[in-house]
This record gives structure tokens, sequence and C-alpha cells, in this order.
């Protein structure tokens, strides 16, 4: 057997449990995170079972999909019938003795945002939550993936989840990012080049020099979209950055001094089920043309043939230009790019700038409280509603569309979000996915823009 | 569970690649906190040409007279791709499908296929083009698709295959070994004394 073990390994080691009969596995669960969406359904449906929560004091919960991000909010959501999801995941977190982060509580926030900020997922852990895009969780060096409800209830219930042993790949970004671009076209790049389904049954280790320099956010908008490439998730090795990010926040510990922590890497020569380099240093900044994740391009090239389908809902014809296609809304917000660090790259490209007349709606929605009262703090809110975006609490908002905000059919977005399926922000919706950097841009020019060029001229 | 041992149905084809579960179940229609009123929201938008009139729209292969009573859906390659909601396979269950055929899926959506009865078999892209329309018999014992003259074998996993065959409920299953979990919990705490935290007040 070879001594060698990734990462992935080694924290697959460690939870394991038991074999089952069938050759699967019990593999310990270190934290379950729930949210409104989906949390109401599987703890009512544990309790008619008559089923309790393994360890509640490692469940969380918090209201984030459906929550009005308006100010002065309450239970009540612009989502027709929608405050029966708060309403009953508050009431069933008490029934189970869970920690719930309220609609007003200080530290609610989208569950990705806080997890980290709040010291939930560590190093280490295996962290499982009924949403895709628990992966994003893997940038702090965790196991952390997204479920269905039945198993968050089976996790919850035992402790453990049956699972198979996925395949490991090593995604290498070698070289060092040009200016402008970012972690978020860094994932556009690779879903681009090896598809919406090219990370299909592995845990994804993202690697390399390009890696290594991005802060923790960054890191956190990199893992995000493993589950676009069909990853079971994706994780960083923890490392000194990682340590101190984490270092005395609520739930985590003081000090990283437990020669554990400096075992989270994998080893040198530790083999891969598959491996992928991508030049870092070759990269654009990223946009998507189509109905797919993996119908990404760099913004400064011409748009590629793809499903037939696809350019007819978008509007858009292969061999077109991206650049100056008209945009109705832009969006900064979402588990991707909603965090601290995204939005002072925003602001300090939009300071002294106006968004254009053409554009319906520009909103900005923190990834946290938190994140609203530290942007509040240094002033970006103003940077934002002086240049004509809207400054709202946090939540999910226009990542998806459960009935909220409205636009007419056929308007296009410019967000800095995951996913740009058809109708997934509204019937008829045609949505382009970007870093928060090309959010701006483009809504300043009212049309999708380079901001690499707007950054050339903050720099004149 | 109803356990699920072999089905014979038309196969009623979605030759689309990346279908995803927005698609499949939109979160608009996704209205009350439970498990069930879903069937009538799957494949909304592409089911209906006036989503909120609830008007069918004719070419829609489900729509189609031919469908009628199909219990095997045939899907493109990464079946199910994006958001996690079980919602949609409650949608699919519901409506009455029993298996989808796909070249592929995405990890989420086929374990919540596993854990709700219904059986997602992988074969080649080719393959399940092939199938598209015709009276097709599906043998998880056997791991077999039978068209006519023609089998195809398929390969599944043999802790799902028990699931499924058995119609087991998975947490109880799991239960059994609750001790194996508590002494390995009493030793992981002494190990890994931060992963566990003080019960909130």
């Amino acid at each position: 057997m070879d001594a060698k073990r990734t990462l992935f390994d080694k924290i697959w080691d460690t939870h394991r449990v038991a074999g089952t009969a069938n050759g699967a596995a019990l593999v310990a669960i270190d934290r379950v995170f729930l949210h409104e969406r989906t949390g109401a359904a599987a703890l009512k449906s544990m309790a008619a079972a008559g089923r309790a929560v393994h360890d509640p004091a490692r469940v969380f919960a918090v209201m984030d999909h459906i929550v009005d991000t308006r100010p002065g909010r309450g239970d009540g959501t612009l989502m027709e019938g929608g405050s029966a999801f708060i309403t009953e995941t508050r009431a069933a977190a008490r029934a189970a003795g869970i920690t719930l982060f309220d609609v007003n509580d200080p530290d609610q926030g989208i569950t990705h945002v806080i997890s980290p900020e709040l010291g939930i997922v560590l190093p280490g852990l295996t962290l499982v939550a009924p949403d895709s895009h628990t992966c994003t969780q893997g940038a702090l060096g965790a196991l952390a993936w997204g479920i269905g409800s039945s198993e968050a209830e089976h996790a919850m219930a035992t402790g453990v989840l049956r699972l198979e042993r996925p395949q490991t790949m090593r995604v290498t970004f070698t070289g060092t990012l040009a200016p402008g671009v970012t972690a978020k076209d860094m994932a556009l790049a690779l879903l681009a080049a090896h598809g919406a389904g090219g990370g299909a049954g592995h845990v994804v280790e993202f690697a390399g020099e390009a890696v290594r320099a991005l802060d923790i956010e960054a890191r956190m908008t990199l893992c995000n979209m493993a589950t676009e490439f069909s990853a079971m998730t994706g994780i960083i090795a923890p490392d000194d950055k990682t340590f101190a990010y984490l270092a005395g926040r609520r739930y985590a510990p003081a000090r990283f001094d437990d020669p554990h922590w400096q075992t989270l890497r994998s080893d040198e020569g530790a083999v891969f089920d598959r491996e992928i380099e991508i030049d870092a240093a070759a990269l654009a900044p990223m946009v998507s043309w189509g109905t797919s994740p993996g119908h990404s391009m760099p913004i400064d090239g011409s748009i590629p043939e793809g499903p037939a389908r696809a350019h007819e809902y978008i509007g858009l014809d292969a061999g077109t230009r991206l650049l100056g296609t008209p945009i109705d809304v832009a969006f900064i917000g979402s588990c991707t790019n909603a965090r601290l660090s995204d939005l002072r790259r925003a602001a300090a490209l939009l300071a002294g700038r106006r968004v254009s007349p053409a554009i319906r709606k520009a909103l900005v929605v923190p990834g946290s409280s938190a994140v609203k009262r530290a942007a509040e703090a240094e002033g970006l809110d103003r940077v934002f509603t002086e240049a004509g975006f809207e400054w709202r609490a946090s939540g999910c908002s226009l990542c998806f569309f459960a009935g909220g905000e409205r636009f007419p059919e056929g308007s296009r977005t410019i967000s800095s979000t995951n996913r740009n399926f058809e109708g997934r922000q509204g019937p008829g919706i045609r949505t382009h996915i970007a870093s928060p950097e090309t959010v701006v841009a483009s809504a300043i020019a009212g049309m999708i823009a380079d901001p690499r060029e707007l950054a050339r001229e903050t720099a004149a | 569970m109803t356990p699920f041992t072999t089905l014979a149905s038309r196969a009623v084809p979605l030759l689309r690649d990346n279908v995803d579960t927005d698609a499949i179940i939109p979160s608009r229609e996704m209205k009350t906190t439970g498990r069930t009123g879903l069937a009538d929201g799957l494949f909304a938008p592409w089911r209906y040409l006036d989503v909120a009139a609830r008007t069918p729209d004719p070419e829609f292969p489900l729509n189609k007279p031919e469908a009628a009573g199909g219990q095997i859906l045939l899907g493109g390659a990464n079946f199910g791709c994006g958001s996690s909601r079980e919602h949609a396979v409650w949608a699919l269950a519901e409506y009455g499908i029993r298996c989808v055929i796909a070249p592929s899926f995405a990890p989420i959506f086929r374990a919540n296929c596993i854990r709700n009865g219904l059986l997602p078999v992988t074969l080649p892209a080719e393959a399940v083009a092939a199938l598209a329309w015709r009276e097709v018999t599906v043998d998880l014992a056997a791991q077999t698709v039978t068209r006519g003259d023609i089998v195809h074998s398929f390969e599944i996993e043999p802790e799902p295959r028990e699931m499924l065959l058995g119609g087991l409920d998975v947490i109880d299953l799991t239960l059994k070994s609750a001790p194996a979990i508590a002494d390995w919990t009493a030793n992981d705490r002494a190990a890994r004394p931060w992963v566990y935290l003080e019960t909130p007040a």
C-alpha cells in the first residue's frame, strides 16, 4: 500500500468509522448546516419519524435563501408563501435544540459565508449541508459537500453518512494571475476547458502557485464552483493564511498549535486519479455566454459554438462578440462573490463613477450581516449607493428566482453568482456570470465590459 | 421506500445535456416545506407554454400521448446538475418516474434518487438515445436494460443496489451500527477535541 496520501485520503481515513457489508463506508460527519429552504423539511421529517438529532451542538441553521433583503425585514418574503419556510425552520430548529442564526440575528448571512466567519468549519473536518454550494467551505481545508434532505436527516440522526469512496483529482493553477483576473475567472476557465460534468465522481484539490497566492475569501470563490464542475467537492490544503483567518473565531480553536493541523496536506508524491494543469498567468476575465457554467469564455473573445438551444435562449450567436452586449440588471451577491474583499474590489473600481442609466436595477447584497456592517464601517455602502446600486441586507437574493424580484422575460443580467441556467434568475432571464469587477465595469458601461480597461483608467 | 426490482415501461426521451434541478423543479414551484405537491411543477418552464395557466406544450416529450404512463425517463450527460434540492427527485417520483437512464449524473441528484427508490442507470449516450420511445425492461438484480433482443448491462455499486432492491430504510440500517459509532466518537473526542462543541444554552 502506498503510504503517500492526498489530503482527501487523510480526512477520509480519519473519519471512516466502519465499512458496510456492501463495500461502502460509514463516514463520521463533524458539522451539519441547514437553511430555511430545505431545513424545515429535514427536521420535520425526522421528528415525524421519532428520531432525535444525534449531537445538536454540531448542527447549525440559518435563514438565507428566501429571506427578504429589503430594509426592516421580518418573516415576510417576496416569495408567496415563503414565510412558512422561515417560521417552520425556526420552530423545528428550536424543537431540535440546534443553533439557529435567525432573520435579524447579527450573525445571519449566507450559510457558506457565515460558517467560515464563525469558525464553524475547520480544516480537516467533514461538514455537510443540503445545499450544493457547501463545497465553498473546502477553501478552509475541510471536506465539505452538498447533500439532499434525506442525507441531511441521516447525518443528523446517526452522526455518519454511508458513502462510496470518491476518486481524487488535482487541479493545479501554475503562475501568477494578471491584474483584474480573479478566483472567479479561474473557476470559469476550468469549467470552460473541461465542461460542467468534468469533475464528476471526484474530490478536487485545488493547488499550485496561483491558488496559494489567493486570500482565504478568494479561495472560497474558487471552491464554490466545484459543484458547477459536478465534483463531489473542492478542497484547498490549509496553510498559515487559513490558520490565521480562523484562529479565535467563535467556534474555532484560539490557536492551531496541535501537530494535527500540519498534517492536513497532500504528501509529496501522493497519487491523484486525475490531474489537470492550468496556466493562471494566461487567463483573462471570464464571462458565461450560455446556459451552463461550462458555457464560459474569455471576455474579449468570440462566442464559441454551443448547443443550439443555449444560443437561442441567451439570444447570442456563435462567432459574435460578448463585449458590448447591453445589460438590464447588475447583481453583486451570493456565496460565490459577496464577501468583504469582493465588495472592496468592486467599490474600488466603482468609486466616483455611476451606473449607466440603461441599467434597470443594480443591486449589492452582502454575503452576511457581518460583511454588511464591516462594509458600512469602511463607507463601501456609500460608494455603491452614490453610484446607483441598491444596498441590501444579507441573503441569497437574486442568485435564484423563488418568486421574489422579477424582471421582464428576455432581460439580461450580469451577475457575480454561480449559475446561468435557463430561468435560474426568473422566467426568460438571460444570466451572464462573472467576477464582481466585471459586474461593476458592465454596470457602468450598460453593456458587458472588460474590467481591466476600467482598472487602467482608475490607475491613470 | 418501495423496493425496485424490475420495471417494464416505455422510455420517454429528454436527451439534453446538463438538465439541471432548477429545470426539473424551479425554486418558485417549491411552495411548501414538505415533500409532496411537486409533480405539477415538474419541468414547469419546459412543460407548459404558459406556466401560470398550466397550458401544456404539446411538443414537450412528457406531454406527448405516447409518453402516457411512461415510468422511465432518458436524459443527457450530467443529468441533475446544479442545486441539491431533493425536490427534483420527489417531483419526478410523484409524477410517476421510477428510473432515469442517462450517460452520466450529477452526484447529489444521483444520491437523492437512490434514497427515494428511483433507479439511476448509466449507459453510453448512443445506447440511451436508441431507447427513445421504446418499450424497455430494467432489471436491477441482473443489472440489465433490455429493448427487444438487445441487452445492455449497467454498473451500480453494491450498496445502492441492495438499498433499492430491498427498499431499505437507510437510517434504520445505519442505526444498527450505533454502538460502533459511539465507540468511534469516544476515541475521536480524545484525538480531536476541537470537533466537539458545547450544547447551546
